[in-house]
């Protein structure tokens, strides 16, 4: 994986990062006209914090407290049989639940949308929520389903080949985005 | 992970731990929730398979796969084949014939599991539920996983297991894993209720359970199995619960903090009093919740993914070169129809 990014191009930097989170932030209230009823759910690993950081910019803004949760869609994904059994990661529904709620799923990368499907269908078996919006750091395109972010921190045109990557102080230490370009299956592509 | 579950020495401090804490995450996706079910297994069929009764662990083992959605057929020894002589063999070769994915197998013979596994009978995923005298790894995956909650990480933390140790698997698979989680293991019995080489297990043995109640951060009562023993081992049940029973005063030589397990069903009033048994820090019924949570754990590291596939494969073709050509030519066709019903089944999830 190392070996994949030797060359990686950073095309948002710490600040660049921030300035999107704060920008989406007040694209949702603006969106959803305040902060009431709004549930942020994030999609781990990256989305976790990314929810966590955008629901504190929330409240900045609006002065309520938000509902931050996690939600993994691992046993939703279509893709569940092609590969080993994998770990499941944390869900973490806030106590008021998704019932006639605005959820915000937020994650780092959007690529072929079946994350993002997987997640919708895991949403199901929570509740109803009345709204689900999708928050994304990058979207990189190559969708392969019917599927696309309400609020974009930056549209990344890429191949196929190249790999983006998402650096977060709270897991890899700094915060920035990489875009790699390798022939090679990298952690990006193995999940989309 | 690994193919089958056996015994828990075949599990890695990794791999148990990754069992325990999917389990975690199985509670959590199923604790106050409306809907208790998850797809992961769909389209998955789930063999019990109990030569031996048993209510609570089939029970939990149906449960678990229900709620990952796979498709759980019951075989018991009363009222079927089983009972009218057929052989493990046959058995086994008719779940194969019904494509079963996964078969949970309890069995008064040690080693039965093993067999089932290892003699390419199947393709199927084993999963051992008790064997004999031997092992019931998924009891103890349940008690590691109780323990854990209530004690934080089990390096170094010790537990007293109390009881019939040579008729019991319970303590057998408990001893194993809690040694590889880094725990320390007093073991506590009349010297005619343990077995042979108990010496070589990772663990240390007494006699007196006064003695080692207040170093103790937990306690396992295992039952007196009274349908096994011809009332040879100790004089009397009266003097077996004096001598190793947990009773209100040596409850109170306990560590504060101290938790109390017993794999149940329990004989109140022999290893165990009632009052003991009802306290807040026996964690008994405790455990009953939290076996469901680690079945599903097990069942989905096992059946959920594609290494069970690839396994199966190599299998089948380990098999097609030691097998015989000519009783061997039956069972190609069963395995190609089957082979085709994979493809179509992942493309209806896709």
């Amino acid at each position: 994986m190392s070996r994949d990014l030797s060359s990686p191009r950073e095309v948002l930097d710490g600040d660049d990062v921030a300035r999107a989170l704060t920008r989406m932030a007040h694209e949702v209230v603006e969106r959803n006209k305040g902060a009431s009823d709004l549930v942020v759910l994030g999609i781990p690993k990256r989305g976790v914090p990314l929810a966590r950081r955008l629901a504190e910019r929330i409240t900045a803004v609006e002065g309520v407290e938000v509902p931050v949760g996690a939600i993994d869609p691992t046993m939703y994904r279509d893709d569940l049989r092609l590969r080993p059994a994998r770990a499941l990661e944390p869900t973490d529904i806030p106590a008021g639940g998704v019932d006639d709620k605005t959820v915000v799923l937020v994650d780092d990368v959007l690529f072929s949308g079946r994350t993002i499907r997987a997640a919708l269908t895991a949403l199901d078996d929570i509740g109803r929520p009345r709204t689900v919006r999708l928050v994304v750091l990058v979207d990189r395109g190559h969708r392969q389903l019917p599927i696309r972010a309400d609020h974009v921190g930056k549209n990344i045109p890429t191949a196929m080949h190249e790999t983006v990557r998402v650096l977060l102080s709270d897991i890899d230490g700094q915060d920035a985005v990489l875009l790699g370009s390798t022939g090679a299956e990298t952690e990006a592509e193995a999940a989309p | 992970m690994i193919r089958h579950l056996l015994s828990t020495a075949d599990l890695s401090r990794d791999d148990a731990t990754l069992v325990l804490d999917t389990a975690e995450e199985m509670a959590g996706l199923t604790e106050g929730r409306s809907v208790k079910k998850l797809p992961a297994l769909r389209g998955r069929t789930v063999v019990n398979l109990f030569f031996e009764d048993s209510t609570r662990t089939r029970t939990s083992f149906e449960l678990a796969a229900k709620r990952l959605s796979a498709d759980v057929v019951n075989f018991s020894a009363k009222g079927s084949s089983l009972s009218k002589g057929e052989s493990l063999k046959d058995t086994a070769l008719t779940l194969e014939a019904m494509g079963a994915d996964g078969v949970v197998v309890r069995h008064s013979a040690s080693g039965a599991p093993y067999r089932l596994a290892t003699s390419g009978w199947i393709n199927a995923n084993v999963l051992n539920a008790g064997d004999g005298t031997h092992e019931h790894p998924t009891q103890a995956l349940l008690d590691a996983f109780t323990l854990r909650r209530h004690l934080g990480e089990l390096a170094g933390r010790h537990v007293v297991i109390v009881g019939d140790v040579l008729h019991g698997r319970v303590a057998r698979s408990n001893v194993l894993l809690l040694a590889t989680l880094g725990a320390r293991v007093t073991l506590v019995a009349p010297p005619t209720l343990l077995p042979m080489g108990v010496e070589q297990w990772p663990c240390t043995v007494s006699y007196d359970l006064d003695a080692v109640l207040p170093d103790a951060d937990a306690v396992m009562m295992l039952r007196v199995q009274r349908e096994r023993m011809h009332d040879a081992y100790f004089p009397s049940a009266r003097e077996y619960s004096r001598r190793y029973g947990l009773d209100a005063r040596r409850f109170a030589r306990l560590a504060d903090d101290a938790v109390v397990l017993h794999p149940g069903p329990m004989n109140r009033g022999m290893e165990i009093t009632a009052d003991v048994a009802d306290s807040d820090r026996s964690v008994i019924v405790e455990q009953v919740t939290n076996g469901v949570y680690v079945r599903m754990a097990v069942l989905y590291l096992m059946l959920a993914g594609a290494a069970n596939d690839g396994a199966r494969d190599e299998r089948r073709s380990e098999r097609d070169e030691v097998g015989g050509a000519a009783n061997d030519g039956a069972r190609d066709e069963r395995r190609s129809e089957r082979d085709q019903a994979d493809p179509s089944a992942q493309e209806e999830t896709t």
